[in-house]
C-alpha cells in the first residue's frame, strides 16, 4: 500500500496530471474494445447496412428512361403536357429508338414503360424496329403511323417523368396508387390494387401467429419455470429439438399431416368423424398453424428465462399478505413476466412480418405475404423497383411498429433473459 | 408508533414462561407441557417428510403464547424453516395438527391465515413502489382509499421510511428494503408475524440495529412473533423464548438466559455460546453434584444435570469465561495444571487456548475489564472452576 501511494505521488510530481494518465489508460482500453468489435462492425456494414441502403435507394431510383432515351426526355422538358408534343420531340423519339434498336436496348425500354402502362412493351419494341428504317422526317405522323401509342398522352407523360432519375412510381404502386395521364396521382384500377390487402394480410397473419404463440407459450413457459429441474430440462430438450430441424422440413411435415389424404384427414375419415377430407392446408388455417409451430420457441424462450428469474417467494409473500392464488398470480407474478412477453412477442411478430417459405408451401394464393411478392418480383419478374419498394415499406412499417412499441412498453423493459 | 392501541402485550399471563419452563416434548417420558390451554399457536405431533423416507421435522410439540417473541434457532437443515412454512401454510404437515388461536388451520390456504411474514430475501414486489407494496395487503382486503393511505403512512413512519415511499425496492439499500418488508408484514395488523432469517443479508452493524428495532416494534405492538435464525446472538438479543432445533427435533425450549446458563444437552451447550466439552464417565453421584472421571486429566466435580447413573458416559460443559487462572489453592473444587498454547487478543477479551489433561483445545476467556492478566504462550499455570459452572450432560 505504501509503495502504491508513493508511486501515485511521483507520477503527478513528474508533471503528468492524474487525469491525463487516466485518459491514456482509458483510451488504450477503448481501442482494444473497438478492435474486438471491428470484424462484426465490418460484417454488419457490408452484409446488412449496404444491401438495405441499396434496396431503399432502388425503391425510388430508376434511370432507365433517362439513360436509354436521353434525347426524348431532354426534348420533353419544354412540353406543357396538354396536347401531344411537337415535331422536335418526335424527331428525338425516332432518334432514340433508332439508337435503342442498334444497341439492342429497346426491350428494356419497353419493359420499363410496361410497368406503368400495361401492354406497351411489344409496341415499343416493334416501333424501334420500324423507326430504324425511317430515314427522314417529318416524324410526328410517321411515328403515330408506326404505333398508335405515340399518339397517346399518357405515354408521353410517362416519358416526361423519365426525365428524372427518381420516381415515386414503385412506392405509389405498393400503396395501390399510380400516375394518371397528366402525371397526377390516382388510385390504381382494381386489377392492380392488391398491395394494401397484402400488407394488411401480412399484419393480420403476424398478429394472429404472435397471439397464438403467446397463448400456447405462456402456460408452457410457466410449467417449465416451475417444474423440478430434471423434468423441465427434459421438456426443454423437446422444445429445442425442433430447432435441430430446418424450417423447410418442419413446414413440409405439416403438408404430410394436413393434406387431403394426409394423416389427420385419413384418420378422421377412418373413424367416420368426417365423410370427406377437411381443408386443413393451402389456406389461412394451415399457414397460421405451421407458422405458430415454428415461432413457438421464439416467443416461449424469453418468457421462460424471465420467469426463471422471478423469485418464488414473491408469490408466497403475496399469498401471506392475503391474496388468493389467482390474485397473487395476476398482480405479482404476471406483471413481472411482461418484459419477457414483450421480448418474445416482438421477436415473433417481426420474424412473422418477413415470413416467406411457410406461406409459400402451406398457404393458398390468398395467403401470400409481402415477402412472397418481394421474392416474385426479384426472382421471376426481375422488377427490382417493385421488390425494393415493397421491402422498403415493410421495413419502414416494422421500424414504426418498433418505435410505437418502444413508446408504449419501453425497450428498457425488454429482457431476453 | 402503536398500530393497534387496543391491544397491549399480555404481561406474564397464565402461562409462566420461566418459572414453569414450558418445555417442548418429543420423547415420551420427558417433561410434560405445563401450559396448554391458552396457547396462541399450538403445534401438536407435527411430522414432516419430503421424500417419504427421512423426517425433516420429527414429532414436534410447541406452544407459543400470545404476544410472545419466539425464536427458532438451529443450523441449516434442522427443520426450523420447514416448521415456519407449515405455520405460514406453504408446507403441509405430513402428520399432526397446528392450532392458531384455538382453531385448526390444517386445510386453510395461506392467504386466509392472516399471518404477516417477512422473507429471507425480503420478497418485495419489484414492479411496485414502496407505497404500493405496503398498500397491497390492504387492497386485497378491500379497504377504502383514505384508510389505505393513512395506514401506509403510519407504517412507513414506524420504520422511518416516509420519504422513500415513491421509490421502487431496487432503488433502496438492503436495510431500507428490510424495513419495507417489515412494514408490509405489519401494515394489515396481523396478530402473528413470521420472520424467516430477515436480517441474513445485512452487514453486522445494520443487523444489530435492526434487531433492536424489531424488538421495539414487537414490544410496542404486542404482536406475536415467530422468528427463524441460525445466528445465536440474534436469538439471544431479541427473544422471549428460544427453541433450539437440531435434526428435526427441538433440543431445548427456554429463555435466552436459561438456555445459556443451563443448557440441557451437549448440542445446546455447543450451539449457544462458546463451550469446553470434556468427555468422561460418571464415577459418583451425590444429589445435585457428581464426580466425573476425565481420562488423562483426573476427576472433576460437576453439576449433575441429566446423568442417570454411575458408570454412564457424560459430557461436561464448561463456559470459557467461568474458568479462573491460578486460583487460590483450596478455593475451587476443580483445579488442573495447564500450559498456554495460544493467546488471541480480541479487544474486549482475550481468548487463551490451553492444553489441559492431554487435550489442547481447552479455551479460557479473560475479560479485558481490569487489564489483561499477562499470559504468554508456553507458560505453565493452574486453571480452576466451580462445580456449579460445570454441567454434566447426557452424552448423545
Amino acid at each position: 500500500m505504501a509503495t502504491m501511494a508513493t508511486t501515485a505521488v511521483q507520477t503527478s510530481s513528474v508533471g503528468v496530471p492524474l487525469r491525463i494518465t487516466l485518459q491514456r489508460v482509458e483510451r488504450r482500453r477503448k481501442l482494444r474494445a473497438f478492435g474486438l468489435v471491428l470484424p462484426l462492425l465490418l460484417f454488419i456494414v457490408i452484409a446488412f447496412v449496404m444491401p438495405i441502403g441499396r434496396m431503399m435507394f432502388d425503391a425510388v431510383h430508376d434511370d432507365t428512361l433517362l439513360v436509354l432515351m436521353p434525347k426524348t426526355t431532354a426534348a420533353l422538358s419544354v412540353w406543357d403536357g396538354k396536347d401531344l408534343p411537337d415535331e422536335s420531340a418526335y424527331a428525338a423519339l425516332a432518334g432514340d429508338l433508332k439508337e435503342a434498336w442498334s444497341q439492342k436496348t429497346a426491350g428494356r425500354i419497353g419493359e420499363r414503360m410496361n410497368y406503368e402502362l400495361s401492354g406497351v412493351a411489344s409496341e415499343v419494341k416493334s416501333s424501334a424496329r420500324k423507326a430504324s428504317m425511317l430515314s427522314a422526317g417529318p416524324y410526328k405522323a410517321a411515328m403515330i403511323d408506326i404505333s398508335s401509342i405515340w399518339g397517346q398522352r399518357e405515354v408521353w407523360s410517362l416519358l416526361k417523368r423519365g426525365r428524372s432519375a427518381y420516381t415515386a412510381f414503385y412506392l405509389l404502386r405498393s400503396a395501390d396508387f399510380q400516375y394518371g395521364p397528366e402525371s397526377q396521382i390516382v388510385a390504381s384500377p382494381p386489377e392492380n390494387a392488391i398491395f394494401r390487402d397484402i400488407f394488411l394480410r401480412t399484419l393480420g397473419i403476424s398478429i394472429g401467429v404472435t397471439a397464438a404463440t403467446l397463448l400456447l407459450g405462456f402456460p408452457l413457459a410457466y410449467l417449465l419455470a416451475t417444474l423440478p429441474a430434471r423434468t423441465s430440462n427434459l421438456l426443454m430438450m423437446a422444445i429445442l429439438t425442433s430447432f435441430f430441424t430446418s424450417v423447410l422440413v418442419r413446414t413440409t411435415a405439416w403438408v404430410v399431416l394436413l393434406q387431403d389424404h394426409g394423416l389427420i384427414n385419413e384418420t378422421l375419415m377412418a373413424l367416420h368423424i368426417l365423410s370427406q377430407p377437411a381443408e386443413l392446408i393451402f389456406n389461412r388455417f394451415g399457414t397460421v398453424l405451421a407458422m405458430t409451430h415454428i415461432q413457438l420457441p421464439f416467443t416461449l424462450l424469453p418468457i421462460y428465462s424471465v420467469m426463471k428469474s422471478i423469485s418464488p417467494s414473491h408469490v408466497r409473500a403475496a399469498r401471506s399478505l392475503g391474496a388468493g392464488p389467482f390474485y397473487a398470480f395476476w398482480k405479482v407474478y404476471f406483471p413481472q413476466t411482461l418484459p419477457g412477453i414483450a421480448a418474445g412477442c416482438l421477436l415473433t411478430f417481426i420474424l412473422c412480418l418477413g415470413y416467406y417459405i411457410t406461406p409459400a408451401l402451406v398457404g393458398g394464393p390468398g395467403d401470400m405475404m409481402v415477402s412472397n411478392f418481394v421474392a416474385t418480383y426479384t426472382n421471376e419478374q426481375l422488377n427490382w423497383g417493385m421488390a425494393s419498394a415493397l421491402g422498403a415499406i415493410l421495413l419502414t412499417a416494422t421500424l414504426l411498429l418498433y418505435f410505437v412499441f418502444n413508446k408504449l412498453v419501453g425497450l428498457d423493459q425488454i429482457r431476453m433473459g | 408508533m402503536d398500530l393497534r392501541p387496543g391491544l397491549k402485550k399480555p404481561q406474564g399471563g397464565d402461562c409462566p414462561l420461566v418459572g414453569g419452563v414450558p418445555v417442548a416434548t418429543h420423547a415420551p417420558g420427558s417433561l410434560k407441557q405445563t401450559c396448554v390451554n391458552d396457547a396462541f399457536v399450538k403445534f401438536s405431533g407435527i411430522q414432516k417428510t419430503y421424500d417419504g423416507e427421512t423426517l425433516v421435522v420429527k414429532n414436534l410439540n410447541l406452544d407459543i403464547a400470545q404476544g410472545e417473541f419466539l425464536t427458532m434457532l438451529g443450523p441449516s437443515g434442522s427443520g426450523k424453516t420447514t416448521t415456519l412454512m407449515m405455520l405460514a401454510g406453504f408446507e403441509v404437515p405430513t402428520q399432526g395438527s397446528i392450532l392458531l388461536g384455538g382453531r385448526s388451520i390444517g386445510g386453510m390456504p395461506p392467504h386466509k391465515r392472516d399471518i404477516g411474514m417477512v422473507f429471507q430475501n425480503y420478497a418485495l414486489f419489484p414492479h411496485m413502489t414502496v407505497e404500493e407494496n405496503l398498500a397491497f395487503p390492504l387492497k386485497v382486503r378491500k379497504l377504502g382509499k383514505p384508510e389505505i393511505e393513512v395506514r401506509v403512512k403510519r407504517a412507513l413512519d414506524m420504520v422511518r421510511l416516509g420519504v422513500q415511499s415513491k421509490r421502487r425496492p431496487g432503488q433502496l439499500s438492503g436495510g431500507q428494503q428490510q424495513r419495507v418488508a417489515l412494514a408490509r408484514a405489519l401494515v394489515f395488523e396481523p396478530n402473528l408475524v413470521l420472520m424467516d432469517e430477515p436480517l441474513g443479508a445485512l452487514d453486522k452493524q445494520l443487523r444489530e440495529e435492526m434487531q433492536l428495532e424489531i424488538k421495539h416494534i414487537h414490544d410496542n405492538l404486542g404482536i406475536t412473533v415467530v422468528y427463524v435464525t441460525h445466528d445465536q446472538g440474534e436469538a439471544l438479543t431479541m427473544s422471549d423464548r428460544i427453541a433450539v432445533f437440531n435434526d428435526g427435533v427441538i433440543q431445548q425450549l427456554a429463555t435466552p438466559a436459561e438456555l445459556y446458563e443451563r443448557p440441557q444437552n451437549p448440542f445446546v451447550a455447543q450451539f449457544i455460546g462458546e463451550n469446553n466439552r470434556l468427555n468422561g464417565k460418571v464415577i459418583a453421584l451425590n444429589g445435585t453434584t457428581c464426580t466425573v472421571e476425565i481420562p488423562g486429566a483426573g476427576n472433576v466435580q460437576a453439576l449433575a444435570v441429566n446423568v442417570e447413573m454411575v458408570g454412564r458416559p457424560t459430557v461436561l460443559s464448561l463456559r470459557p469465561e467461568r474458568v479462573k487462572l491460578n486460583p487460590t489453592p483450596g478455593s475451587l473444587p476443580n483445579v488442573f495444571s495447564a500450559r498456554v498454547a495460544e493467546v488471541i487478543y480480541l479487544g474486549d477479551h482475550v481468548r487463551v487456548r490451553m492444553s489441559v489433561g492431554g487435550r489442547d483445545d481447552f479455551v479460557v476467556k479473560l475479560s479485558n475489564s481490569e487489564g489483561v492478566a499477562h499470559v504468554e504462550p508456553g507458560a505453565a499455570m493452574t486453571v480452576g472452576w466451580r462445580a456449579e459452572d460445570c454441567r454434566a450432560l447426557a452424552a448423545s
